[in-house]
Formats: C-alpha cells, structure tokens, sequence
C-alpha cells in the first residue's frame, strides 16, 4: 500500500512552501451508515511537520477536519536537500509517516 | 442572445431535413441524421459563445471560463485531489484476477491510450459501449463481480485509463449501421428533453447557460465535459465516473435517475462523446 501522504515542499529564498494531501477517512462520530448504524469517530489527532529534526508544524486536530485533508503552509529556513519528515496519529492509535525532500 | 443564436442552428436542421426529404421524398427521418454536421454546429456554438475560448479549453470545463477559475485551477492542479484514486487505479489495473489474466487482456493496445475510442458502437451487439461498461463486462467475463459503476474502483480504473490517454483527442466512430445513427439520435434526443421536476434538460444548464452560476457554482459546457471524467468533485467529496455524473444531474433536476449504463445513458454517452470529437481526454479532473 501506498503511502497515505503526499507532500510537496519547494524552497524558495529563505522560506520553505509546503503543501501535503493526506489520505484519512476523518469520521466525526456523528455521520450514520447506511443501514443506520453510527460511524464511530475516527480522526487524526496530531500532525507533525519536522525540518533535519526540529518540528515546523504540528496540528492538534479534531473531527471538524474534513476528509483526506490538505495542509499547504510556510516556514523560513530549510534549504533545498533537507528531509522533511511528516507523520500523524490517529484516535484509534494507528499512525504513518513519510519523508520528503526539500526541492 | 440565447434566442438568437438558437435560431440559425433551428434553421439549418430545418433546412437539412428539408433537402433530405426533397432528395429523396420516400426516405424515413432516419436519413436528417447527419453526425458531422450536429458536431460541426455543436462546436461552432461553443466557440461563437465564449470567443475566447480556444478549442481544448473546453475540455476545463468552468475553470477555463474566467480568469480566476482559471487561476485556481492552475494551482489544483499542481497538487490534484485525484492523485490518490489514480494511484489506486494503476495498481488495481496492473494486478491479475484469480485466472491469471488482466484488464489489459480484455482491451486493444493493453488498455493503454485507449480512452478516446470510448464509447463504440458494437455491431454484433447493436449497442453502445461505454469503458465503464466493457470494465465491468472484462470482471465478468473473467469470474469476478461487477463494480458499482458510479465510483470508488471504478472510478479508479478509468481514471487510469484515461490518464494514460491524456491529450488523445477524442474519436468517436459512428459507423454507417442504421442502429448506430438510432443510438446517436436516441442520445440527442436524451439530451435536448426536459424532464424532472424543475423541467430541465441536459441542454437548459450546459448549452444554454454554461459559464452562468447555478447558485455558488458556475456551469460547465456540454463541449469537452466528458474529456475530464472520471473527475473529482469537491461537492462529492470523492471521485465520480460518467455514469454518477448523469444520474446525479437527473437528481438535481428532480427527475428519477436511469439506472447506470442503461441504454438510454450509453447513447447519451455515446452523442456527447461524438460531439467533443477532436478535443483532447484531460481525465482525470478536478470540479469545484
């Protein structure tokens, strides 16, 4: 199986543009199958962005986070090269990681 | 505006049938059936109403039609929220059913680069097929269950198959069979009736009004609206095929949907295709 994350991190001067797609089915616990049973909850609770080791993001997130949700941000620092590692939770304990490079 | 531009494509119908009844007084209406024709007009239309527009731009759909669609289209496309589908749809493509074959066993060129010749009509059969249709019929024929037509795997697959045939411009044959030109009228037919409630034709929101807001969205033109499937739409939250665009539009208009690859739908499917013939496949897309 493929990685859950896709991530594309681009240097430019000295900020670093981040945008990642991540594959969750974010369920809020309050969506009903159809056969009327409820989906129970299922979401990430944290998200985590380190730059050579020291975290640039980390994102505590809730059930109000939509499904396969998309990240795009900035931090200074970081040159083309570096690894870029992001890794999430999940309420149910499960989690995936994944390692970029800075381009 | 709409009125007007209407009347020239009434009169030249009129004026085909015309002649075609003078030429040949005992023929049946089968013989106004002119294809290339309607796709020359069909054409004309779309590119007289948005001049701007060059030809393969439609197959953007209501991205292409203003500036800043355009600019948000740009930007989604760098990073497509069909990635995940398409990744899917390759791995399922490549991996053999329990007989040992694969999909690509079931179409010419492995199923590569193949999208454009889709929908075909099929003389031993006398109907149209669709890719959806002939993936399901490849399941089959091999021991394995039919998918849902209108997403999740299926989606996925012709997603696949539509990416690798991205920039084939679309060639839709019809063939010089009476019940090929019956399917393609039945399918003109399909799309010029109102129907539903709100007594909407295909042609009320994509021929008559695309590039106008239905409420936040901005309708796209029937040219080119199949070169994107299977897309990913926002609203849906998910990937949809042909087959979930259709009956979702009939649900919107407050009509009761056909079932999915019903005859009705391939010969829709197989007017519209022809129609956008010449325009580039950009599947899979993304819709707001």
């Amino acid at each position: 199986m493929a990685s859950t994350i896709r991530v594309r991190a681009t240097a430019t001067g000295d900020t670093t543009e981040v945008q990642a797609l991540i594959q969750h089915p974010m369920d809020s616990g309050f969506v009903k199958d159809p056969q009327g049973q409820i989906i129970p909850p299922h979401f990430i609770q944290q998200l985590t962005f380190e730059c050579n080791g020291k975290a640039v993001f980390v994102a505590d997130w809730g059930t109000a986070v939509s499904k396969d949700p998309y990240v795009k941000f900035s931090f200074k620092g970081g040159n083309k090269g570096d690894d870029l590692k992001i890794s999430w939770v999940d309420n149910k304990g499960a989690s995936d990681t994944t390692t970029a490079k800075i381009s | 505006m709409k009125v007007r531009s209407a009347i020239p494509l009434v009169s030249v119908a009129l004026a085909l049938a015309v002649l075609a009844l003078a030429a040949a007084p005992p023929a049946s209406a089968a013989d106004a059936i002119d294809p290339a024709a309607d796709a020359r007009a069909f054409q004309k239309f779309f590119t007289t109403k948005f001049p701007k527009l060059k030809l393969e731009d439609f197959v953007n759909g209501p991205y292409s039609l203003n500036e800043d669609m355009h600019r948000q289209w740009v930007e989604k496309e760098e990073f497509p929220p069909y990635e995940f589908s398409l990744d899917m749809g390759k791995e399922m493509f490549a991996q053999p059913f329990k007989n040992g074959k694969s999909y690509a066993d079931c179409f010419p060129n492995g199923g590569i680069g193949i999208r454009q010749n889709y929908p075909y009509f099929d003389d031993k059969e006398g109907k149209v097929v669709t890719l959806e249709l002939a993936l399901n019929r490849c399941r089959q024929a091999n021991g394995e269950a039919p998918f849902s037509y209108v997403k999740d795997e299926m989606a996925a697959l012709t997603a696949y198959m539509a990416f690798t045939s991205r920039g084939k411009p679309f060639d839709i044959k019809i063939p010089n069979d009476p019940r090929a030109l019956e399917a393609y009228e039945t399918g003109k037919q399909y799309f010029y009736t109102r129907r539903g409630q709100l007594n909407f034709s295909c042609a009320s929101c994509h021929v008559q009004n695309p590039g106008e807001r239905i409420r936040a969205e901005i309708l796209a033109p029937a040219l080119g609206i199949l070169n994107a499937m299977p897309i990913y739409r926002s609203e849906w939250g998910s990937m949809g095929t042909i087959s979930r665009r259709f009956t979702t539009c009939n649900v919107q208009t407050r009509g009761v949907p056909l079932d999915p690859q019903s005859d009705e739908y391939r010969d829709l499917e197989y007017y519209l295709s022809y129609v956008s013939n010449g325009l580039p496949i950009s599947g899979p897309g993304a819709r707001p």
